[in-house]
């Protein structure tokens, strides 16, 4: 199995070479947008990574990866996007949220296209590489980043195939220095599928919502085997992490505890649903199965 | 509202009640919430969203850390019904305190702007990720404390200019702008945070029981006895303070040091509560209103019939908070304005 997924990788390799020699033709559609505005980090990474980084013009205030976002203007996030700045940097595309209906409105009297995306499951997240491949003329290098990725995500299900999956709990957010304040994945979107991708069960499968807190009783009715905890906006110190799985040690009778599998992973990529998304999968399987790496 | 005009709105019972000796009253009433509280207290830990086995939660052959059914009871549902205790208590005490002294029946714990304080420090340790630890106690709470007690301290000498006595005007005014004022800062750090920091900063602004251990409810223990202490030696000059500060003068009453006792108890009971559990919406305020409804206005009976009712209440409300919904909570805070608010307008209406 190992060896069909290496090959999978060094054909997309080898296609995406071919193109990357191919003339420019080759993959110019009509008059695709050439000024690009992004309210979606996650959408943004795509964009950057199928090579229509030279396109955007404008990001989500939230923007911060890849670091050529940096220095595009501004434009404001999900709640508060700045229409005014947005026009004034005259978009032919704007990437927007599904739920910001007032913004979509004003430009679609300005007569500006927009995209309109919603966050879901894993399996939605690749097609909108394609989509968005076709939309700015990056059609094939769209294709290549979706099959590379594939390809890892291949890779990552090939080495937990067959193992026990154990039952885990993702840690989405809790209080500082306290186990108080539980946010995990329910049994739904992307993260949770990334989870059951990565060889583990989630402990809150049944539950069909994104986002569960956790109260005590539920962590030790549903007994978790391992705990990975997701830190995104802080990055803990090596030298404190122990102090940090420590805390654990209130709920001493959770197995993960007893078997001192608490898994503390950190950066943004682990939460953006975008083309980092499969170096989250594969810490999260390295975290539940360490066995099998 | 004056005792004359209650009794007179409160029909013949309510006459005869009030003319019953204190000791008498305060028995019956002590022993009929107590009995209410005491009973809550049992049942609310035997029920949960996980059904447990209690032969096993009391077999001491069998080791804890083997033990789920003990775990559930002893860690999880138990530490969460005597927060509710400590925390419905204090903030019913608070509101009974404030309304008396500001003959205000809309004052509650919020409204000195002590709740936003604890807010405040609360999200500014969740946002910026304190990592500061006293003891055993975690960062939010510390923050939270801290910022509860810092603007009962500015409200306190705000209203307290030097050569100037304590003027519960001031003091009112000073706290509803303090309170704005706060919740601006709120606002504002909500809104430079990003996405998911500014809904956990909400999620517990809604309040939440879930202690996990005792040693928080310990922690606060110490202040809200104060606060307790100090309710019961103003009890009997906040009831003629009801009749007016000058009024209450010719009586006796030192109305200064009582106006300051009783922002002390207050503010010592709301600070408590909210870095133990968050500002619980709606005990503050409804609680003392339905034991008046029941009990008369005497606050030497509605203190202690508050304080217990305000207890039995929010463990009620916790208990339909970590069991209507299988599988995920109701936040607490929800559950007390939406079982609270419909019950107190149902005693309102039948009453009046």
């Amino acid at each position: 199995m190992a060896t069909r997924s290496q090959g999978l990788i060094v054909l997309t390799l080898v296609a995406c070479l071919a193109w990357m020699g191919a003339p420019a033709w080759a993959a110019a559609s009509a008059d695709p947008p050439q000024r690009i505005v992004s309210l979606v980090p996650a959408l943004t990474e795509v964009l950057f990574t199928i090579g229509a980084g030279p396109q955007v013009v404008g990001v989500s205030s939230y923007d911060d990866d890849p670091p050529e976002v940096l220095t595009l203007p501004k434009v404001g996030a999900l709640l508060d996007p700045d229409t005014e700045r947005i026009l004034a940097l005259r978009p032919d595309l704007v990437l927007v949220y599904g739920s910001q209906n007032a913004l979509q409105t004003q430009l679609a009297k300005a007569g500006i296209p927009v995209f309109e995306y919603r966050h879901a499951g894993l399996a939605d997240v690749l097609p909108v590489f394609r989509t968005l491949g076709t939309l700015t003329g990056h059609e094939t290098e769209a294709a290549c980043r979706v099959a590379e990725i594939e390809a890892r995500l291949e890779a990552v299900r090939t080495r937990v195939a067959g193992l026990p999956r154990p039952t885990t709990l993702l840690v989405m957010g809790r209080e500082p220095k306290s186990l108080r304040g539980i946010d995990a994945s329910g049994g739904i979107g992307f993260l949770h599928d990334m989870l059951e991708l990565a060889g583990g069960r989630n402990i809150f499968e049944d539950v069909q919502r994104e986002a569960v807190r956790a109260s005590t009783e539920m962590l030790i009715a549903r007994a978790p085997e391992v705990v990975v905890e997701l830190h995104y906006n802080v990055e803990i110190k090596e030298s404190r992490r122990d102090e940090e799985r420590a805390l654990w040690q209130r709920l001493g009778a959770i197995p993960a505890v007893r078997g001192k599998r608490i898994h503390l992973l950190f950066g943004d990529h682990l939460v953006v649903p975008g083309p980092r998304l499969v170096r989250a999968v594969e810490e999260f399987a390295r975290a539940i199965h360490p066995e099998a790496f | 509202m004056t005792r004359e005009s209650s009794k007179d709105a409160n029909g013949p019972t309510a006459h005869d009640w009030d003319h019953r000796p204190l000791r008498s009253r305060l028995m019956i009433t002590v022993g009929g919430f107590g009995t209410l509280a005491l009973a809550v207290a049992v049942l609310a830990p035997l029920v949960g969203s996980t059904p447990i086995d209690f032969a096993r939660v009391f077999d001491r052959s069998i080791p804890f850390v083997d033990n789920a059914d003990a775990q559930i009871f002893f860690l999880a549902r138990l530490p969460r019904v005597l927060a509710a205790m400590v925390v419905g208590s204090a903030l019913a005490t608070s509101g009974v305190v404030l309304q008396a002294m500001f003959r205000n029946p809309l004052a509650a714990p919020e409204t000195l702007g002590v709740s936003a304080g604890a807010a405040l420090g609360a999200i500014l340790a969740i946002v910026l990720g304190f990592t500061v630890t006293v003891g055993p106690f975690s960062p939010v709470p510390i923050a939270s404390l801290a910022g509860a007690l810092g603007a009962a301290t500015a409200v306190y000498l705000l209203a307290s200019a030097p050569r100037r006595p304590l003027s519960t005007a001031v003091l009112l005014l000073a706290g509803v702008t303090l309170n704005a004022f706060i919740s601006a800062l709120i606002l504002f750090v909500q809104y430079l945070s990003d996405f998911t920091q500014s809904f956990r900063a909400l999620r517990w602004m809604i309040g939440d029981l879930d202690v996990g251990n005792y040693v928080p409810i310990l922690a606060s223990l110490p202040l809200v006895v104060v606060a307790f202490a100090m309710a019961a030696m103003i009890s009997a000059p906040l009831n003629l303070l009801t009749l007016g500060g000058d009024v209450a003068a010719t009586r006796g009453v030192n109305v200064v040091r009582t106006h300051r006792l009783a922002f002390l108890t207050a503010s010592l009971a709301t600070s408590a509560a909210v870095s133990l559990a968050g500002p619980v919406a709606f005990i503050g305020i409804v609680v003392p209103h339905l034991v008046r409804l029941i009990v008369g206005v005497d606050n030497r009976v509605v203190l202690p019939a508050a304080a217990l009712f305000g207890a039995a209440f929010l463990v009620g409300c916790d208990l339909v908070a970590r069991t209507v919904m299988p599988a995920t909570e109701i936040p607490v805070g929800i559950v007390t304005a939406l079982v609270g608010g419909p019950f107190f307008l149902w005693l309102l209406v039948r009453k009046v």
